[in-house]
């Protein structure tokens, strides 16, 4: 029996070692070869989005309309789609990450140019989406979706009204304040609050954003750290003040209309998440296929009205309040539209996320680090 | 061959070394490796600054594992005890939250527990709070719970309460009821019965209880995430942040674990050194 286990580990433990070296070559070598679509003659498409970020039906009427089965994967969030893409586990072909994960892509030589050729309705997608710091020549991506990152809060809870960052580190809503559990978005919104750029890579600039954190977090300002859960929280008023994604702020105020959102005098950031292709995929046309769909019109005005994400079709982004008023009966208020589609001037006070670099993403990860201890 | 049965372990051999043993292995060329798999210590001299966070693991995960000692003893010993319609009963209330997912009770649990939760609501409608306010001159409208160590304690309790309470009620229903009388027969007491024969006895339970609690407790992540409020941060968070996170580090977060197996190794081994000669206490 004992010989029998030895032999059964041996066996296991090389197996163990090649698939682990597989893993780890698995991401250059596979790039250039089987680009093209596999000659089965049934076409297949790996996707990967985040959840809840697209109206479902679409998937399904994508399929009758081109007969390719579409393989509907989610991440969580950037960095578990980069961890998911660098384990080399994962075999997407289409990946819709937000800009500053794509420019980190794009140094790492993980993505394909696309032929813009075969999607006619970039022509669709607004001039102020293209050419941004993320991809320069606007050879990798097609915008899917964009917004900003501003604060929640809830007009019950709090005395006034809410302009500035300032009253996330404030002790006016000691204890009822949730910060964002990322630290990329957590610092960003200090550093704006500082007057600093979000993508500065001056280390004692983002020293101080982390002291300002800190600081609140040691008087007990912060709630806790909070993604998704912050839904639950802010609509059954478990907490007064929360940043998160315009998109989201109005799923929530659906929910608890005593629910506000600001983009504060300092500014704030805003994002594009984009669709692009790896370098790995092996169903590029497909890809593009999909990518074009996904760009067209009606396809942005159902996912509009579905995700509440502002979609960078001009068109849609026009007839959006006509097609809501078509569909429920009822006026879009203005004012959530400029929430969730802001205009030109409120997004010029925003900035767009670079990646940092890899020194600078060090120190973040450390004083992240720092700031659970 | 001496014993043709041992091949009917061949599955459960091979499903242990390709999912157990070569993924520690992995662990351990990864803790030991830099990002183009040259040979470094490099992550372990960083594991200083993590103190803060193995203390904070591992008090909670004591605490927690002796609460559910406290709680699940007591119980198992009256189910062991009781007749079938109780232990019935009582057996089904252990094992009915288990069919819930665990993630889906302890996003239940943090809603419980909120500032503007059911608890806090029920007290705000029995007038606890108009009552402390008036008594103590304060001015609260809850209790806060979610965000604190106690919650975090709270939650390891109630997800792995079950964990304690199976194998000691299996200990001690298993137990051989003549020794008791025996030792009655001799002129021990009830207690003396208690402290010679019924705890010794129960003992490889309680080890193997004691274990299945602490283990899970020390490395969870989602209990301190949720109801820590990710401000009451453990190693589990710390080890997530490494593979999910911002910086993406697989080889310290690897290093971690490694450090975090050992460390709970030693406790196991000392610990089992407790209940020696009691060679049916689980090792992990």
């Amino acid at each position: 029996m004992k010989k029998l286990a030895i032999a059964a580990l041996a066996c296991v433990l090389v197996g163990g070692f090649c698939f682990s070296a597989c893993t780890i070559e698995r991401i250059d070598p596979e790039a250039d070869s089987n680009t093209t679509a596999t000659n089965t003659g049934k076409r297949v498409l790996n996707v990967c989005n985040w959840g809840e970020y697209i109206d479902e039906d679409l998937i399904a009427q994508f399929q009758e309309e081109t007969g390719i089965t579409v393989n509907y994967q989610t991440a969580e969030s950037n960095e578990s789609l980069y961890s998911l893409l660098k384990n080399g586990g994962a075999n997407y072909d289409v990946i819709c990450p937000s800009d500053y994960m794509i420019s980190q892509l794009i140094e790492e030589d993980m993505l394909q140019p696309l032929n813009y050729d075969n999607i006619p309705n970039y022509s669709y997608i607004g001039d102020q989406f293209k050419n941004l710091a993320f991809d320069p020549n606007n050879e990798y991506t097609v915008p899917y979706t964009w917004g900003t990152l501003g604060i929640i809060y809830n007009k019950t809870m709090v005395d006034g009204e809410i302009t500035s960052w300032s009253s996330l580190y404030d002790d006016a809503n000691k204890g009822n304040v949730l910060l964002i559990n990322n630290s990329r978005d957590a610092f960003g919104n200090a550093l704006i609050y500082l007057g600093y750029s979000v993508n500065t890579t001056n280390e004692d600039e983002i020293r101080q954003a982390y002291d300002l954190i800190a600081d609140a977090t040691r008087r007990g300002v912060f709630q806790g750290k909070v993604m998704d859960e912050v839904f639950n929280k802010m609509e059954q008023g478990n907490a007064a003040i929360a940043t998160y994604y315009a998109g989201d702020y109005l799923s929530m105020y659906e929910n608890n209309s005593d629910l506000a959102y600001v983009i504060p005098e300092e500014g704030a950031n805003w994002f594009v998440d984009a669709w692009c292709v790896l370098k790995s995929a092996q169903h590029v046309s497909e890809a593009e296929e999909w990518i074009n769909f996904m760009a067209s019109t009606d396809a942005s005005l159902a996912n509009m009205d579905y995700i509440w994400y502002a979609s960078p079709n001009t068109q849609a982004l026009e007839k959006y309040p006509e097609y809501y008023k078509e569909t429920y009966g009822e006026e879009l208020d203005p004012e959530l539209y400029e929430i969730m589609a802001p205009s030109a001037d409120v997004l010029e006070k925003c900035e767009n996320y670079v990646v940092l670099p890899q020194e600078t993403r060090n120190l973040y990860n450390d004083l992240w680090i720092q700031l659970g201890l | 061959m001496k014993n043709k049965r041992s091949l009917l372990a061949i599955p459960y051999v091979g499903w242990m070394a390709f999912f157990v043993v070569a993924p520690i292995i992995m662990v351990v060329i990864y803790a030991f490796t830099t990002a183009d798999f040259s040979f470094t210590g490099e992550n372990f001299t960083r594991m200083g600054t993590f103190t803060v966070i193995f203390t904070r693991s591992f008090k909670l995960a004591i605490i927690a594992t002796l609460v559910c000692l406290l709680i699940g003893y007591p119980l198992s010993y009256a189910m062991a005890k009781e007749g079938k319609g109780f232990q019935r009963v009582a057996m089904l209330l252990i094992m009915l939250p288990m069919w819930v997912n665990f993630l889906l009770r302890t996003y239940s649990m943090m809603s419980i527990m909120e500032n503007n939760g059911l608890i806090n609501q029920f007290f705000a409608a029995i007038g606890l709070f108009d009552l402390i306010n008036n008594v103590f001159g304060t001015d609260i409208h809850y209790f806060k719970m979610i965000g604190t160590q106690g919650a975090v304690v709270v939650g390891m309790v109630y997800n792995y309460l079950p964990f304690m309470v199976l194998p000691i009620y299996s200990t001690l229903i298993k137990m051989d009821n003549t020794l008791l009388e025996a030792a009655q027969d001799l002129g021990a007491d009830t207690a003396t019965v208690f402290r010679k024969v019924i705890l010794p006895l129960s003992l490889p339970g309680i080890l193997s209880g004691v274990t299945m609690v602490f283990v899970p407790s020390v490395s969870t992540f989602a209990i301190s995430r949720l109801l820590g409020g990710g401000i009451q941060m453990l190693l589990g968070d710390l080890i997530e942040q490494q593979f999910l996170g911002g910086a993406y580090n697989p080889h310290l977060g690897s290093a971690i674990a490694l450090v975090m197996m050992v460390i709970v190794v030693a406790c196991m081994w000392i610990m089992n050194r407790f209940g020696e000669g009691e060679e049916q206490a689980v090792m992990l």
